[in-house]
């Protein structure tokens, strides 16, 4: 905890971070809204980390919705559900916002059905064993919602040896312009309460840390409301400071531990879950549900009517555009949020489970344009910038000269998560993260010489 | 949508700041010390801030095109370089030799390495130090300040015929009737005399020495503004008088007659010039948090060591030239501990 938190007095990260404009406003104040059914809706069968979901439905039939219509593939994988009631029209490859096509199970919604969720079972699921309850989970298709999409249940169970004690639950949406996680904390509290307690059961956890960016009392004073006396669940405000919401940050936030490096967070006996997880968590698994649809935040200039939409899985960006009033003069779109997004090649791409957001060209002065470029002038404001306390100054040295392993072997390039943090303040314009993005995709590929 | 949509890859967002704001307001927080340098020192000094910079500029220009980089000027950092350049020099240096130092500094410390960020040292002391070896007389020729008549008239050697001995500038100097006027700067008659300037007239500029370092004053305010602005890390001014107070107070404690009290060290010569503004050059210090204070540290040191114990009577000129050679060296001994670091792995640079 450094001096100016101490004043301020809400706990943060110790080095590095940056306050870009936040730009919440716009849509932090609008209850989330429902969206129409796209007349046809694409669910891609990778939306996660790890092995794409299995088909388990043919070309022509009908799906219900709620229904599976992919199986897990393996342990690090989730099976997906028809987010809409139709018939399956295609099984083939379709544009995804990571550029290559991949394939996707397409679904042409039925106009007149009454798109009712037929497909549940009800649950006792707080008693019922964690293992049972972790089987739950990967049954919903329940995948990290901030952005990751790591599959949920993988974290649940640690490796033999180690043990969760505490959850941290990220509020934090740190990221400009987004505001899905903050209505979903202030509309949906008791059921992010019901997905602490489930995610605690699972895991063994005795102890739940919610995180939430201080520029968010009202989601704070929400949970705080709801919270029954006797449990262990805190609600901790955390100093609004991009990248609050990275894992490795909030946990030295709220914990004051740094995860070692190259490990994870249940080295410290900790999972970190996003409340739109354990939002959905709550609402499904009592149920017996699978993740159909999700909060998206559609923001940014060109949007006429941005707000908070409950979309269903599958739903192209363009209808969803469509439906906020994008106007004509929208030239670039962001899936996710501006400091770690990805901006789309075609609007058919669709929303999965890990779009938090769609952005659509924000002001031109503060979006990265084509600005010059100027040789590092060693100003150190990315070394003050990195919340990981690498050295982009000197790392970007070595890639122009493609000295891609020394930057892993010296710099700790594997450390970057790409925040972005080093490219937003770099007076010099030069592309920080994208050298470090490219370096360590290059180091990937030739593991045999890393050695 | 009616336009083409744009690929790009994140972060797609950008504090709007550059590298030309940044060079711009190192240039307007020197323009008050060289507004004062001209009001103490007449035209003299005013020819010589337009003869460096102009030749600067038009060095830049012309390796910058010699070396296909086209026209670099934008980024206003040569600027910088001829106007501290013209500073550091005595008011009544010669303009052909701080022609010669403004292209020596420029070509040499800077082109020569591949321009803006690729320079090792500070180009405006490479065109000193260059000088000062060239023309050791003239670099320690020093005339009055406030002398009537400066805003009509040259100092006599400003206007020296290029490669022809400058004619002395004892007559004039004597014809203006300065009572006391010994031609020694304040750091001089400290070391060689023992008389101590007063610390007004060091701060005010009420004393004679280069163009620019006279007004302490001025000096720290136009660093404190980059500081706040943060286009200058306070590091390396707060290491320099660290530094200097680390080697100059235990002296100063044990013989108070002999060596200077550290008020007067960070006050007279060129220290406080040389803190804020040169020692501060972004691309010749090093990145890190601890290394830029180190750095200041070792500035601040050497000066004092050179000027209480070596054969000048100021030495901040070639301290900071020593430790921008060292910089990148203190630069990997501070590399912050990573994130989650356990222990430093072997091999490391």
């Amino acid at each position: 905890m450094n001096l100016l938190s101490l004043i301020k007095g809400h706990a943060t990260f110790a080095h590095g971070g940056v306050h870009p404009q936040e730009h919440k406003e716009e849509t932090a104040h609008l209850p989330i809204r429902r969206l129409p059914f796209a007349s046809k809706l694409v669910v891609p069968l990778s939306q996660h980390k790890g092995a794409p979901a299995k088909p388990i439905v043919k070309v022509g039939e009908e799906v219900v919705r709620g229904e599976p219509i992919a199986q897990a593939d393996g342990y690090v994988s989730v099976p997906m559900h028809a987010p809409a009631t139709g018939r399956v029209s295609a099984i083939g490859l379709w544009p995804t916002a990571e550029g290559p096509k991949a394939p996707a199970i397409i679904i042409d919604v039925y106009d007149a059905a009454s798109q009712q969720i037929l497909y549940e079972e009800e649950l006792d699921i707080l008693h019922l064993a964690p293992d049972e309850i972790v089987r739950y989970v990967k049954e919903a298709g329940l995948v990290g919602l901030g952005g990751a999409a790591f599959p949920s249940h993988v974290k649940m169970l640690p490796p033999t040896g180690k043990s969760i004690h505490t959850l941290v639950v990220n509020g934090c949406e740190c990221e400009p312009y987004l505001t899905c996680d903050h209505r979903v904390m202030l509309e949906h509290t008791e059921a992010l309460l019901r997905g602490v307690r489930i995610a605690m059961r699972a895991t063994g956890a005795h102890l739940a840390l919610i995180g939430v960016e201080d520029n968010k009392m009202d989601a704070v004073r929400a949970i705080r409301e709801k919270l029954k006396k006797e449990e262990s669940i805190r609600v901790r405000a955390v100093e609004a400071k991009y990248p609050q919401g990275a894992e490795k940050m909030l946990i030295e936030s709220l914990l004051g531990e740094q995860i070692p490096e190259g490990g994870l967070p249940v080295d410290l006996g900790v999972a970190v879950y996003n409340v739109g997880t354990l939002a959905q968590m709550g609402e499904l698994l009592p149920r017996g549900r699978g993740l159909i649809e999700r909060v998206v935040t559609v923001s940014g200039a060109g949007v006429e009517r941005p707000g908070n939409y409950l979309v269903p899985i599958g739903t192209p960006v363009g209808f969803l555009l469509h439906e906020a009033g994008v106007d004509a003069g929208a030239n670039r779109v962001i899936l996710g949020g501006p400091m770690m997004g990805m901006t789309v090649a075609s609007l058919d791409v669709p929303i999965t489970k890990g779009v938090s957001g769609v952005v659509v060209s924000a002001p031109e002065e503060s979006i990265r344009g084509d600005r010059k470029v100027f040789p590092c002038i060693k100003c150190s404001r990315c070394v003050e910038a990195c919340p990981m306390r690498l050295n982009p100054s000197m790392m970007a040295q070595l890639a122009k000269m493609r000295e891609y392993q020394r930057m892993e072997s010296e710099f700790h390039l594997n450390q970057c998560f790409e925040c972005g943090c080093c490219a937003y303040v770099c007076p010099a314009n030069i592309p920080l993260t994208q050298y470090f993005r490219i370096a360590k995709a290059i180091n990937r590929e030739r593991p045999a010489l890393a050695s | 949508m009616a336009r083409p949509i744009e690929i790009r890859t994140a972060p797609h967002l950008k504090r709007p700041q550059s590298v030309e704001q940044i060079m711009r307001n190192v240039v307007f927080a020197l323009l008050p010390v060289a507004g004062f340098s001209v009001w103490q020192f007449g035209i003299s000094a005013l020819a010589l801030i337009v003869t460096t910079t102009i030749v600067a500029v038009a060095t830049e220009r012309f390796f910058s095109q010699l070396a296909g980089r086209g026209n670099t000027l934008g980024d206003w950092s040569v600027v910088i370089t001829g106007m501290l350049l013209a500073l550091t020099l005595p008011p009544g240096f010669p303009l052909w030799m701080a022609a010669v130092a403004a292209f020596v500094g420029v070509a040499l410390g800077k082109a020569l390495f591949g321009g803006l960020g690729f320079n090792v040292m500070n180009p405006a002391l490479v065109g000193r130090a260059f000088v000062q070896a060239a023309f050791p007389v003239a670099i320690t020729t020093w005339t009055p300040a406030f002398a009537p008549g400066r805003f009509t008239e040259f100092i006599p050697s400003t206007l020296a015929v290029p490669f022809m001995k400058p004619e002395s500038v004892t007559p004039w100097i004597n014809s203006l009737n300065i009572d006391g006027f010994t031609g020694a700067t304040p750091l001089a008659m400290q070391k060689f005399q023992q008389i101590t300037a007063g610390t007004n007239d060091l701060l005010f500029g009420n004393v004679i020495g280069s163009t620019g370092e006279a007004s302490a004053i001025l000096i720290l305010l136009g660093g404190l503004y980059l500081a706040f602005r943060r286009m200058l890390d306070w590091r390396i001014p707060v290491g320099v008088f660290a530094g200097a107070a680390l080697v100059a107070t235990p002296l100063w404690l044990m013989n108070g007659e002999q060596y200077p009290s550290p008020l007067f060290v960070a006050l007279s010569g060129g220290l406080m010039l040389g803190a804020w503004f040169m020692a501060s050059d972004m691309i010749a210090s090093p990145v890190t948090p601890w290394g830029a204070f180190l750095y200041g540290a070792l500035i601040g040191v050497l000066t004092v060591v050179i000027r209480l114990f070596g054969g000048l009577p100021e030495g901040v000129m070639y301290a900071i030239l020593l430790a921008n050679a060292a910089s990148p060296l203190i630069a990997s001994w501070t590399q912050p501990r990573v994130y989650g670091e356990t222990k430093r792995q072997e091999g490391k640079a």
